[in-house]
């Protein structure tokens, strides 16, 4: 086919209208959102004391660092979905859980303690957390992917590292509700951890799936 | 260059809003900038500038099918050179590896000859015959036959919806065939 001849063509297509980037990756948000939500009716359910559990500051806390996590994530891996997106001015978005940590941990150790550190860090839910974050993002993951195949990245990995960000951050958000360490300590420590190891295996997926 | 660039944009949004002439008459414009880019880079990584017809189809394919992540309010260059770059890149990487040994072949049997210069490309075609039978029919009647989605639809018996359905399936599945051979 020489190169007129597909012009012509492509032009024929042009009254195909896809939809926004945004619109897909919601739409497979939302299909993967109940496989998660099983997973979390089936094995861990909410804390029982979570009526109680809401006047206490820090675990309300753990819901802002995930959401701060999750929502700047799906802003920037939307933007990076269009091929000319460059990171330089949009990376300070992800360091607003860092941040909200780092408050959190000052305000904590500011004030007596109920427990001795190490308890606090290591918690006693800490392999829970490891399993049950990256189980619950999976299928998140899958549908961030199959949403962000239908932009342009440039930099796939990278693209991918996001989608697992944003997963991790939304499985995190319904993982803090069941957990009963409130320590950002412990969140720093074992939710970050989770975190990496979704946004791994997200960039690793992600430099596959995400070529275009 | 600015000028260029400005048309550019305006031809796309024309064509975003439903105008398939301003379409046709931006890929027309884009394709000897993109060819000669093309050249460019095969020259730089030492290869033969044969291939670039291939490159041309591909980022055109890559132009039409990824349209909608560009946005109206922005230039539309940078996203054009944007999905060419990332293109070229990938073609390069991909025939560095397999072609550097067919060169040193080629410039063993053949010495001294200039490398051939055309404007063919078989990558696209050659995957045209891998598609679904209708696919290709709808693709063909279009592309190499010149007839319209009307005439197409007449040809074969079909709605005029079922062949822009045809039609569109076939440029996306040609496109996932070269990216993934």
């Amino acid at each position: 086919m020489d190169t007129d001849q597909l012009i012509r063509t492509l032009a024929a297509d042009n009254a195909h209208r896809a939809p926004r980037v945004g619109a897909v990756l919601t739409m497979a948000l939302l299909v993967a959102a109940p496989l998660s939500i099983l997973i979390f009716a089936t094995f861990l359910g909410v804390r029982p004391d979570v009526m109680s559990a809401m006047h206490n500051p820090f675990f309300d806390m753990k819901f802002a660092v995930t959401l701060s996590l999750a929502i700047p994530a799906i802003i920037v891996s939307l933007h990076l979905s269009r091929p000319e997106a460059l990171m330089r001015g949009w990376g300070w978005l992800l360091l607003l859980p860092v941040g909200l940590l780092a408050v959190a941990i000052g305000g904590e150790m500011m004030m007596a303690p109920a427990m001795p550190m190490t308890m606090r860090l290591v918690g006693k839910n800490s392999r829970v957390c490891l399993a049950a974050i990256p189980a619950m993002g999976l299928p998140l993951l899958a549908g961030a992917l199959f949403g962000l195949r239908h932009g342009a990245p440039s930099r796939p990995a990278l693209a991918g590292a996001l989608a697992g960000m944003l997963s991790a951050g939304l499985a995190a958000t319904l993982y803090a509700s069941h957990c009963t360490d409130d320590s950002p300590l412990f969140v720093a420590t074992w939710y970050t951890l989770a975190t990496a190891l979704v946004t791994a295996i997200g960039a690793l997926v992600g430099s596959k799936v995400l070529r275009y | 260059m600015r000028g260029r660039e400005d048309e550019w944009t305006g031809l796309m949004r024309s064509a975003m809003a439903g105008d398939d002439v301003a379409y046709h008459r931006l890929l027309k414009a884009i394709t000897p900038v993109l060819r000669a880019a093309a050249r460019r880079g095969l020259a730089r990584a030492g290869q033969p500038p044969d291939q670039a017809e291939d490159i041309v189809q591909d980022i055109l394919l890559a132009v039409h099918l990824k349209r909608h992540t560009w946005d109206s309010e922005a230039p539309f260059a940078p996203w054009l050179f944007a999905i060419a770059r990332n293109k070229l890149i990938d073609a390069l990487r991909r025939r560095g590896r397999r072609i550097f040994v067919n060169i040193d072949d080629f410039a063993e049997t053949l010495p001294g000859e200039a490398p051939q210069e055309t404007a063919s490309a078989s990558e696209v075609a050659a995957q045209l015959n891998t598609l679904p039978q209708r696919q290709r029919d709808v693709l063909q009647s279009i592309a190499v036959d010149s007839a319209s989605i009307k005439d197409t639809a007449a040809k074969f018996s079909m709605s005029e919806g079922a062949v822009r359905v045809a039609l569109h399936r076939g440029l996306a599945a040609l496109t996932a065939r070269l990216r993934d051979r």
